[in-house]
């Protein structure tokens, strides 16, 4: 309605809403590289308990990069939509696969493939709707 | 089908107290003030303030029974998507509890990651 008087308004809206996104792609990221050293770190796991867990280097990085990636999730919520933001974190499933295909040489197949684009095109279409 | 449905009832009561974990970070992070430093420095920091630990310590509890619930004779094909049922919760209490809209984009994004979580399950037997 007021197009010009708005417009500043709305490019100030637009980056505001832009950056949660991101924040949370980050979230994901740290979030598969965290799953990664977990199970790195279970695979050599020496002796069970507590203190097998607590001396174990990629386990407990594992946790630090959980811990890392919780962080960016709540300034990615603090500006963004609870409804928008929490389906991204799906994004997770997509890492994981590539990197566990990578280090752990897991198998891939159909399915997962099918999977991934699926998740990959919901997040698209997500990240669409928040933009506009 | 060989998956007990005690499994079922684990994986799926985990994806209720995860979609609180989200529902209580999101009521912190609305309190914490502008900027980054004020999440290490202020009484807002995530230790301090009570619903950004409550909504850590849904997600920890999820996990719990996550774990509980998909061992064997669980089989993931059956209990991944229930998992996904997690992100459809959170959009009911982003609707209640924020007033959040939700459009067209968000039931079609939503919908295909749902689909997505199910192949990968599918996938990961």
């Amino acid at each position: 309605m007021h197009a010009t008087a708005a417009n500043p308004a709305r490019t100030m809206d637009h980056a505001v809403k832009r950056q949660p996104v991101g924040l949370v792609f980050g979230c994901t990221i740290l979030g598969a590289a965290a799953q990664v050293l977990m199970k790195t770190g279970a695979n050599q796991m020496a002796h069970p308990g507590l203190l097998g867990m607590v001396t174990n280097l990629p386990l407990m990085g594992g946790y630090c990069l959980y811990g890392i990636s919780t962080l960016l999730l709540v300034l990615a919520l603090k500006d963004g939509e609870l409804s928008l933001l929490y389906p991204v974190i799906a994004l997770t499933y997509v890492w994981v696969m590539v990197l566990s295909f990578l280090i752990f040489h897991d198998n891939f197949n159909l399915w997962k493939i099918l999977g991934v684009a699926f998740i990959v095109l919901g997040v698209t279409v997500l990240g669409k709707g928040g933009r506009s | 089908m060989k998956t007990p449905v005690s499994n079922m009832l684990l994986v799926l009561l985990a994806s209720f107290i995860g979609s609180f974990g989200g529902v209580f970070l999101k009521a912190g992070a609305e309190k914490v003030r502008q900027g980054w430093i004020y999440m290490f420095i202020s009484k807002d920091a995530p230790f301090f303030n009570w619903r950004l630990a409550s909504g850590v310590g849904f997600f920890l509890l999820s996990s719990y029974f996550f774990v509980l619930g998909i061992r064997p004779p669980g089989e993931l094909s059956v209990l991944y998507p229930m998992v996904a049922l997690g992100y459809i919760w959170t959009l009911v209490w982003s609707r209640i509890f924020f007033k959040e809209p939700l459009t067209r984009f968000k039931f079609i994004g939503l919908f295909l990651i749902v689909v997505g979580v199910f192949f990968v399950g599918l996938g990961s037997q």
